[in-house]
């Protein structure tokens, strides 16, 4: 089958090379018209003032958070049920973005609470998962780095990785399922965001270059990892 | 089954297995979960007795009123309301008619003496503009 072709880190080495270039590009040019948007063009909250300009950063950085911890548990899966050696290595390269992304969430998120909500950190349930989250990139990280041989220690985090994917869920519907500080969604699938048009779109631009960025790095990453191993 | 099957099997099993017993323990923790109850439920004692816990709703309009560092307010969900007293700063987004989340505990006298009082934002943004149109749109539709 030709999409086994790519499972050989010998074909894919030159491939993620090629993809890595073009999201570093697009993510850099997006980037600079997120930012543009989203201090220029946006108008002020009438609300919070300059303050809410932060979900810019934000808001991408906590669904990346979530969506490259998904994505990472996928490929442990698969490392696990079909024992293929790419898979092992792309959950690898994904944890240190996925721990930057999540790290930026609860810093960013900290920084605006302290002017709107009155404080820096609260244990509500949207906040506890999140910080979870950042221990589980950590200790998948911890666990990898803490065994020799590379395939067992990629079978060991494989498990970790796809025994924290329930926290995802957990961290999407706490907002829901329990009184929180956190305010509730305002951009979902299923209804009509409830922003201003140019705040949407300055938030849409930063997020896909926020996975631009993913990608291109997780794929200089992936192919460190390849060399490393010498395949 | 091939035993690259019988791995995916075993991994979806195991994955089901953990998300029924995380809901349940989810379940299980409900009540101990929720960052503030609200004045209904304080009304219905839900809220921990004599102990400190935080009551989260509405600041009703028209009802703060500040007697030297001493600030007095209502918190309502609309449905049942308790009054607030609290010396302190307030955040800037305190607001009536917005959310609020005040911690402290519950007086003999039904006042709730809160230590610290945290803005709770809603998820709307919009611009100013956009806010006075609302207001404004508000208060024709509450003459008619």
């Amino acid at each position: 089958m030709k999409w086994f072709w790519y499972a050989s880190p010998q074909t894919f080495y030159p491939l993620a090379g090629r993809i890595a270039r073009w999201s570093a590009l697009g993510a850099a040019v997006l980037a600079v018209c997120g930012l543009y948007i989203g201090f220029f063009v946006a108008p002020t909250d009438a609300q919070q003032g300059e303050a809410y300009r932060i979900i810019f950063i934000h808001v991408p950085a906590a669904w990346m958070s979530m969506f490259i911890y998904v994505v990472m548990a996928v490929w442990s899966a698969l490392c696990l049920a079909l024992n293929t050696r790419l898979s092992g290595m792309m959950a690898a390269a994904l944890a240190p973005t996925g721990a930057l992304f999540t790290f930026i969430a609860l810093w960013t998120g900290s920084l605006w609470g302290k002017p709107t909500w009155g404080t820096y950190w609260v244990w509500d349930a949207r906040l506890t998962s999140e910080l979870i989250l950042l221990f589980l990139y950590l200790g998948f990280i911890a666990l990898r780095a803490s065994i020799d041989d590379p395939r067992r220690a990629d079978r060991a985090a494989a498990v970790l990785a796809v025994v924290g994917v329930v926290n995802v869920p957990i961290i999407y519907y706490s907002v829901q399922w329990w009184n929180t500080l956190h305010q509730g969604a305002s951009v979902s699938l299923t209804r009509a965001p409830s922003m201003a048009a140019t705040m949407l779109t300055g938030m849409l631009v930063m997020a896909l270059a926020f996975w631009l960025y993913a990608i291109a790095v997780s794929m200089v990453r992936v192919r460190c990892i390849i060399r490393e191993r010498g395949e | 089954m091939k035993p690259r099957h019988k791995r995916l099997a075993a991994i979806a099993f195991g994955l089901a297995a953990l998300g029924i017993a995380t809901a349940l323990v989810l379940s299980a923790f409900e009540k101990n979960l929720v960052f503030f109850f609200t004045p209904t439920q304080v009304v219905a004692n839900e809220a921990p007795q004599g102990r400190t816990f935080r009551i989260g709703g509405m600041v009703q309009t028209g009802s703060v009123k500040r007697e030297g560092i001493e600030v007095r307010f209502v918190v309502t969900d609309t449905a049942k309301s308790i009054p607030v007293v609290y010396s302190g700063a307030l955040p800037d987004l305190f607001r009536e008619g917005k959310g609020v989340v005040a911690q402290g505990q519950l007086g003999a006298d039904g006042v709730f003496r809160a230590r610290e009082v945290l803005a709770k934002h809603d998820e709307n943004y919009m611009p100013p503009e956009a806010a006075h149109a609302v207001e404004k749109a508000q208060k024709t539709l509450q003459l008619k």
